[in-house]
């Protein structure tokens, strides 16, 4: 697998949120991903880049186009340095929330992507990684 | 300060949403609407989301909460014009959408906001 492409973006602020959407967006285009697909990871990063602003303290979006030779693919990492998730498991139940939201960031971004990778640490921060492939 | 304009139509209120949202103007956005249901007495508000090309848990939230304040302040929510990919992605997301009344363009929204006006 190569990875054709990359860069890393902040998520600070809510209009980086927006931003985060957007490079996504053009990135699955580019790939030439189908709309639905498209519209599933640009769901899924909103989401995620939220978390990482509210619940992290901001951190940052990582973003690869890859390529395995059968399918192109888009991963993007999201990383803060925050209080970390300190029950995993509560976490990724649907409905469950730490803030006013609806419980269904986490849960929901997983569903809508092909590959979920979650790592925290209590103390240390949290990384979040999701493929979508063409 | 940046805000999302509300039409006045008669006895409704018209928003067309045309602009990726950050958070704080989704919330203005419901505000300004509970204030201006409150000061026109509108008995309707119509949300024309055809521009958007996602809808996440947030917006979401928006949504129903725009619906619910404006049940208890006796106006009729209609949301028009969601996209389909929009519709697989928030249903797959877990948000169904419990409460808010929907129809698939503007028009009909219009036409089924004025009978339900009518029939209280």
């Amino acid at each position: 697998m190569i990875v054709r492409s990359s860069g890393t973006q902040p998520i600070a602020i809510e209009q980086d949120v927006v931003l985060a959407r957007q490079t996504t967006r053009k990135l699955a285009t580019e790939c030439g991903m189908r709309l639905i697909d498209l519209t599933k990871l640009v769901t899924a990063v909103s989401e995620l880049a939220r978390n990482t602003m509210v619940y992290g303290g901001g951190g940052d979006m990582d973003w690869q186009v890859l390529d395995d030779s059968t399918r192109v693919g888009l991963r993007l990492t999201f990383r803060d340095e925050g209080p970390g998730i300190p029950d995993l498991k509560l976490a990724m139940t649907d409905g469950w929330t730490s803030g006013g939201g609806l419980g269904l960031g986490l849960t929901g971004a997983k569903r809508l992507v092909d590959e979920f990778e979650l790592d925290t640490e209590p103390g240390k921060g949290t990384r979040i990684t999701i493929t979508r492939w063409t | 300060m940046e805000r999302i304009p509300i039409l006045r139509m008669g006895e409704f209120l018209l928003v067309t949403i045309q602009v990726d949202m950050h958070d704080q103007l989704a919330l203005t956005l419901q505000d300004d609407l509970a204030e201006l249901i409150s000061r026109t007495s509108a008995r309707g508000v119509l949300i024309d989301i055809s521009a958007l090309d996602m809808v996440d848990s947030f917006i979401g939230r928006m949504i129903g909460t725009i619906s619910g304040l404006s049940r208890v302040m006796d106006a009729e929510t209609m949301l028009v014009g969601m996209q389909p990919a929009v519709a697989i992605t928030l249903v797959e997301l877990g948000m169904t959408l419990p409460g808010v009344s929907t129809a698939l363009n503007v028009e009909r929204g219009m036409h089924l906001l004025r009978e339900r006006v009518a029939r209280r």
